[in-house]
């Protein structure tokens, strides 16, 4: 007899609400694929219903990472939280924290000092140069192109190294503070990032030289998983898969935060909406970041890199040890938090995949009264099938490849 | 550009000037809260979620459904605030709609005739707080698993309950025979 036929031996399920999706017809069959999936990078599971090799509708389902981001946030200082935005999107790392110190800054009526500014522009471009490589590389390999993954991949270990020298960690940098940043820039950091600019310069040619023109590779990506920009907005698309529809929306432009304001860049935008423009969406998207970072070396002017503000900076470590009102200083950030003062806030960053948007709300206490995050992986598994249902069975990969779902971000 | 976009959508919303301490009701429905960092506020009677956002979507061009999330006040009378966020990706503003209801009755219309994407955020905010999204046809569970019981961001969840669908054994070493 098997398990479920018997009641006493079914598990308990409180609201058995998640049905599988069934067969619309006698002649489809459905499949699951995931949440464990090699093809699936991320823990998502897909339920499709196939016609031979045609993929009919889909039922895409995330959550399988989900570890409680917004109620464990609700129970730490500002201070603290860092650390567990970075671990939403853990391909641009920075980019989360700057979203976010961005937010709890604004609610405090902080500016920061120019240094910061631009030093963050930097490095969320730089970010998001690492993230793009490893989104276009995954995709490359999925489909088989392993030279061109491992010349992508070179080029992002170098700036994995590169940054691990600037922060102390490759992926989770935990770089970001309120009211600034870490640390300052180490010693000889920028010669070398100019370097790293010119490796990913002879790599990435090397790549286009590779795909762009590759009949296999056109023959997968073209035509397939297209969206029109119309349907891209109502599913709530944004980002590089908003801009491969032709719709040139980008916050950096739109409603330029940071220094973006003043820096020139364009926004690539695509044809057609299909696998092959989003791939060039983010290869020349990368080419703009490079473009911004060597127009920023020249813009990051001296200073310090922290505002002078008690209610959220960390006082010098030598006036805790001698005075007694940094000593106490010290401690009330420690153990009680900054003072945010009560009142919420939307900010939204461009992040590598779309609107990263942190919806803050405070009560006035040193910790948040509740901290939610507009992840754009979520939104876009919720619109996904609209660029699966009618393809091959085998483009969900290729597809799902260029939609880059980060399951950090997704589930939270 | 933003500027009177604004001012319109303060006319012909909400024609009323409130007070801060006024709250929506059956005679002023909508009221406006101003700009806040960058974003225009509205507060509404659950009821007038629906024709709002209709307007928002057609008649201003709020085509980009950002986000709708729920924040838990326990001591209010009214309980929880369902917060939604637009944009305009024409003239690059952010609407904020908020409303509040009760833990009796946490329900209130649903977005997705207006935006497809709303579908997947309302899933979340209903396994997160248990708001009922009316005529939303599926809620099932999102980021938590079927069989989950209770809401974990509402404020009296525990932190620290877990609810394993598999019954934690005692650990064992792989050399203990």
């Amino acid at each position: 007899m098997p398990l479920s036929a018997d009641s006493a031996l079914r598990p308990p399920i409180a609201n058995p609400v998640r049905n599988v999706l069934t067969a619309s017809r006698d002649d489809t069959t459905v499949v699951n694929i995931g949440p464990s999936h090699p093809a699936t990078h991320g823990t998502v599971q897909i339920i499709a219903e196939l016609d031979a090799e045609k993929v009919v509708r889909t039922d895409v389902h995330c959550g399988y990472l989900h570890r409680g981001f917004e109620k464990e946030c609700e129970d730490h200082t500002w201070h603290n939280l860092m650390p567990y935005v970075d671990r939403l999107n853990y391909c641009s790392a920075l980019i989360n924290n700057f979203a976010y110190c961005d937010a709890v800054e604004q609610l405090m009526d902080i500016e920061i000092t120019p240094r910061t500014k631009y030093l963050r522009t930097l490095l969320a471009e730089y970010n998001r140069l690492a993230d793009h490589l490893t989104c276009v590389a995954a995709q490359l390999m999925e489909l088989g192109a392993m030279t061109a993954f491992l010349y992508l991949v070179t080029v992002r270990d170098s700036i994995y190294e590169h940054l691990a020298a600037l922060t102390g960690a490759r992926v989770t940098y935990s770089y970001g503070r309120i009211g600034g940043l870490a640390f300052d820039v180490p010693a000889g950091w920028f010669a070398r990032l100019e370097e790293i600019l010119k490796e990913y310069e002879r790599y990435i040619e090397m790549v286009h030289g590779l795909v762009d023109r590759n009949r296999i590779f056109i023959d997968r990506m073209r035509n397939v998983g297209v969206i029109s920009t119309a349907q891209a907005i109502h599913w709530g698309f944004t980002g590089p898969i908003l801009r491969s529809t032709g719709a040139p929306r980008d916050l950096r432009k739109d409603t330029p935060y940071l220094a973006y304001g003043e820096l020139d860049f364009d926004v690539p935008v695509g044809i057609n909406g299909d696998n092959y423009d989003r791939y060039y969406v983010r290869m020349r998207e990368m080419d703009e970041s490079v473009y911004m970072v060597r127009q920023l070396l020249d813009m990051i002017p001296e200073g310090p890199i922290m505002v002078d503000d008690r209610r959220c900076v960390f006082p010098e470590k030598e006036l805790v040890y001698t005075e007694i009102e940094s000593l106490i200083n010290h401690f009330k950030l420690v153990m009680e938090g900054p003072v945010v003062p009560a009142g919420d806030i939307y900010v939204a960053h461009e992040g590598a995949n779309g609107e990263l948007g942190f919806y803050l709300v405070s009560n006035g206490a040193g910790q948040p009264w509740k901290a939610h995050v507009r992840s754009p992986s979520f939104v876009h598994m919720g619109g996904v099938h609209t660029m699966l249902d009618g393809y091959q069975l085998a483009d969900i990969v290729t597809t799902f490849g260029s939609v880059n779902m980060i399951g950090g971000e997704c589930d939270r | 550009m933003t500027a009177p976009l604004f001012d319109r959508l303060r006319e012909q919303l909400s024609p009323v000037e409130a007070g801060p301490e006024d709250q929506p009701s059956a005679a002023s429905p909508v009221l406006c809260r101003g700009v806040q960092h960058k974003v225009l506020v509205f507060e509404l009677t659950p009821d007038q979620l629906l024709p709002v956002a209709r307007r928002l979507h057609d008649e201003f061009g709020f085509d980009l459904f950002l986000d709708v999330t729920a924040v838990d006040w326990p001591d209010a009378p009214l309980r929880f605030e369902v917060v939604w966020h637009f944009y305009s990706t024409t003239a690059h503003v952010r609407v904020r709609l908020k409303t509040r209801v009760s833990v009796q009755d946490c329900t209130v219309d649903t977005l997705t005739p207006l935006y497809g994407s709303a579908g997947y955020m309302e899933r979340e905010c209903h396994d997160m707080y248990g708001i009922g999204f009316r005529g939303n046809p599926d809620l099932r569970p999102i980021l938590l698993y079927e069989g989950f019981v209770g809401h974990p961001l509402r404020k009296d969840y525990p932190k620290q309950k877990e609810q394993p669908l598999v019954p934690y054994r005692p650990p064992q070493s792989a050399l203990v025979r």
